[in-house]
C-alpha cells in the first residue's frame, strides 16, 4: 500500500490553486477600486469645504453663508437618544434570550422575528413611526425620530447581545452557580464582565449604523431650518439635509451636502475603528 | 477465589449491584456505628433527555471522608456527583429521580433552594474557570454572596482560603491582577481556594488534577488530605494511584451503575467483582 506519488494530478492541483488564488485577488481589487473611488470623490468634493463655520453655524438659505451645526448636533442628539432606548432594551432582550429562555418555546420565535426585524427596510420603519406617532402628536418630531433610529438600532443589539453572551462558556455558568450565586448574579456580575467589550461593540456598530440613515427620518424628525434643542421640534439632522441639500440647484448647498457626507463617512470610520480596538484588547483590565 | 470472599468482612465491604438492598443493608450495619453518614443516595436515576446516564444508585458519602470514583469514561461519574449539586439543573432536559438525603434532608425535593444547597455542597471543575476579574474578587465574589464581612476580615479569608489551596505565596503580591492570567495549575487552585471559602460542608471534585502537572497534583492531594479534617470530600479521578492514595472510600462504576463501593484499602487489593478487578489492574476491555 505504498503511496504512488501521482505527478499528473499535483499539477491540475498546483495550476488550480494559481487560478483561484488570481481570481480571490481580482475580486478583492475589483470591490476595492469602487470603495477606494468613493472615498476618493468624497474627499475631494467635500474636504474643501470643511472649515470652522461648517460647526459653528446653522444651514443657511441659498446663497448665503452658514454651516451644518444645527445638523450635526441634531444628528448627535437623535442618535444618543435613539441609542439610550435602543441599547438598554437591545441588550436586556438578547440577555433573556441568551440566559433565561433556555427552556421555553417562545424564544426561538423572538429570535426569528428579531431577524426579520434586522433585515427590514428602514423606510418602512420611518413609516411605521410616522403612523404611530406623528400622525397622533400632529407634526415631526425629534422624539418620533429617535424612535425610529431606536427601533433600527434595536434588533442589531439583540442579536449582538445574545451572540456574545453565548459566546461565555457554560463552564462559567456553572462555576458560578456552584458558589451558590442566583440567576441574575451570575448574569450581571459574572457573565456581563465576560462579555462586556463584545457587548460594547455590537452597541456602537448599531450607533455607526444609525447615523447615516436617511429614510426614517425623512418621515420622522424631518428638518429643520433652525437651531432647535426641542426634541417635540421637527429636528435638523445630517442624512436629511445632505438629502435636501444634493438635490437642489444651489451650489453651496451642494458644497455643504458634499462635507456633511464626509463627517458622516468619517465619523462612521471612527465608531467602526474604536468598535475594532475594545473588541482586541484583551477583556481584563483592573 | 474472589467468590470466596466473605462480604461481610472487617473491612466493611460489599459488592452493590442495583437496587441490591440487602446488600446495600449489610454494607451499611457493617459501617455506620463508627462513621457517621454525611450524604446517602438512594435508588438515584439520571436521564439527559432519553438517555438514561445512571441506573438505580445507593450509596452512602460518609462524614469527614474522601470518597474516590472511579470507572472507565463516559461511566457516570461526573453525571453522579452533578447530582451532588444539582448542577444539571441549568440545562432543561436533565433530570434526576429518587432520593438523595443530606443530613437526612432530600434535596431532590422541588422545595429545596438550589442556591443554599450550592453554597452547602461546593465543586470544583475538571477545567479551571477563573472568572474574569482580579484574584481577589474571585475568592471574595461567592464570600460575598451569603456574609456580609468587614473589609479586614474579607481580607483574612481570602488569605485564609489561598494559604488553604496552596496558592497564597504565589498571588500574595499580585492579588489585583487577573485570575485568567494564571497559568492552569494555578488558576485551578485558584479555584478550589474559591470554592473552600464559602466554607461548604461537602466538596465535590470531578477529576481536579487532570489538568496539572505532577508537582500541582501533588499539592491537591495534600490539600485533600488536609481539608478532610474539616469537609466531606468527593473526588472523581481517572487516577487509580491517586484514588489509592488520597480516598478512603472508592467507588467503581461502569455503564451507569455502580459496580462496587468500600472502603479503599480493601476494594483495591481485595475487589470482589470480576470487573472491578479487571479494572484496577487495567484489563479492561
Ligand atoms: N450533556 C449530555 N447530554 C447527553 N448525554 C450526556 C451528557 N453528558 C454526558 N452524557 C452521557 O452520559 C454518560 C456519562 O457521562 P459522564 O460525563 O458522567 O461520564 P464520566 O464517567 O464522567 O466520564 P469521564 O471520565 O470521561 O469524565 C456518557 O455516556 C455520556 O455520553
Ligand atoms: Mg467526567
Amino acid at each position: 500500500m505504498s503511496v504512488v506519488m501521482d505527478t499528473a494530478r499535483f499539477q491540475r492541483r498546483k495550476y488550480l490553486n494559481i487560478m483561484v488564488l488570481c481570481l480571490s485577488v481580482l475580486m478583492t481589487m475589483f470591490g476595492l477600486f469602487w470603495l477606494v473611488w468613493l472615498l476618493w470623490t468624497l474627499f475631494s468634493q467635500g474636504l474643501p469645504y470643511v472649515n470652522s463655520t461648517l460647526f459653528f453655524k446653522a444651514t443657511p438659505p441659498p446663497g448665503g453663508t452658514g454651516g451644518l451645526a444645527n445638523g450635526i448636533v441634531g444628528s448627535l442628539v437623535l442618535t444618543v437618544t435613539g441609542v439610550l432606548i435602543g441599547a438598554p432594551t437591545g441588550v436586556l432582550a438578547g440577555t433573556y434570550l441568551s440566559e433565561f429562555s433556555r427552556k421555553s418555546k417562545i424564544a426561538p420565535v423572538i429570535r426569528f422575528v428579531n431577524d426579520i426585524l434586522l433585515s427590514a427596510p428602514s423606510i418602512i420603519i420611518g413609516v411605521f413611526v410616522y403612523e404611530i406617532v406623528v400622525v397622533p402628536m400632529g407634526h415631526f418630531s425629534g422624539w418620533a425620530g429617535a424612535l425610529a433610529l431606536a427601533m433600527i438600532a434595536l434588533p442589531v443589539i439583540v442579536r449582538t447581545t445574545e451572540d456574545m453572551l453565548r459566546l461565555v462558556p457554560d463552564n462559567m455558568r456553572e462555576a458560578a452557580a456552584a458558589l451558590g450565586a442566583p440567576r441574575w448574579k451570575v448574569t450581571t456580575a459574572i457573565i456581563y464582565r465576560a462579555a462586556r467589550s463584545g457587548i460594547l461593540t455590537g452597541v456602537l456598530l448599531a450607533v455607526a449604523r444609525i447615523s447615516g440613515e436617511t429614510a426614517p427620518l425623512l418621515f420622522t424628525a424631518l428638518n429643520n431650518q433652525f437651531w432647535s434643542s426641542s426634541l417635540n421640534q421637527p429636528m435638523a439632522n445630517l442624512p436629511v439635509v445632505i438629502f435636501q441639500f444634493a438635490m437642489s440647484p444651489y451650489d453651496d448647498w451642494q458644497h455643504l451636502a458634499w462635507a456633511g457626507a464626509l463627517l458622516i463617512t468619517l465619523a462612521v470610520l471612527g465608531l467602526n475603528i474604536v468598535a475594532r480596538i475594545i473588541l482586541k484588547t484583551p477583556k481584563m483590565r483592573k | 477465589m474472589l467468590l470466596n470472599v466473605n462480604t461481610d468482612g472487617a473491612g466493611g465491604r460489599c459488592s452493590v449491584a442495583g437496587g441490591d438492598v440487602i446488600a446495600e443493608d449489610k454494607r451499611i450495619a457493617s459501617r455506620a456505628e463508627d462513621e457517621q453518614v454525611k450524604m446517602s443516595i438512594r435508588d438515584l436515576n439520571f436521564h439527559y433527555g432519553r438517555f438514561h446516564a445512571l441506573h438505580d444508585i445507593s450509596m452512602d458519602i460518609r462524614l469527614n471522608r474522601v470518597t474516590a470514583f472511579i470507572g472507565p469514561s463516559g461511566c457516570g461519574k461526573s453525571t453522579l456527583i452533578r447530582c451532588f449539586n444539582r448542577i444539571y439543573e441549568l440545562y432543561p432536559g436533565q433530570r434526576a429521580t429518587g432520593r438523595i438525603l443530606l443530613d437526612g434532608r432530600n434535596i431532590l425535593d422541588n422545595r429545596e433552594n438550589l442556591n443554599l444547597l450550592r453554597a452547602t455542597v461546593g465543586m470544583v471543575f475538571q477545567k479551571p474557570t477563573p472568572f474574569p476579574m482580579s484574584i481577589y474578587d474571585n475568592i471574595a465574589f461567592g464570600i460575598s454572596l451569603y456574609e456580609r464581612l468587614s473589609r479586614a476580615e474579607m481580607n483574612e479569608r481570602v488569605e485564609w482560603a489561598l494559604q488553604k489551596a496552596a496558592i497564597w505565596d504565589e498571588v500574595k503580591d499580585i492579588l489585583q491582577q487577573s485570575g485568567t492570567a494564571l497559568s492552569g495549575g494555578q488558576q485551578q487552585r485558584l479555584c478550589i481556594a474559591r470554592a473552600i471559602a464559602i466554607k461548604p460542608e461537602v466538596l465535590l471534585m470531578d477529576e481536579p488534577a487532570s489538568a496539572l502537572d505532577p508537582l500541582s497534583t501533588l499539592k491537591v492531594e495534600d490539600l485533600v488530605e488536609e481539608l478532610k479534617s474539616d469537609y466531606t470530600i468527593v473526588v472523581v479521578t481517572h487516577n487509580m494511584q491517586q484514588a489509592a492514595r488520597i480516598s478512603d472510600y472508592t467507588a467503581f462504576m461502569y455503564l451507569g451503575e455502580l459496580i462496587e463501593f468500600g472502603d479503599t484499602a480493601s476494594l483495591f487489593t481485595n475487589p470482589l467483582k470480576q470487573q472491578t478487578e479487571d479494572y484496577i489492574t487495567g484489563r479492561f476491555g
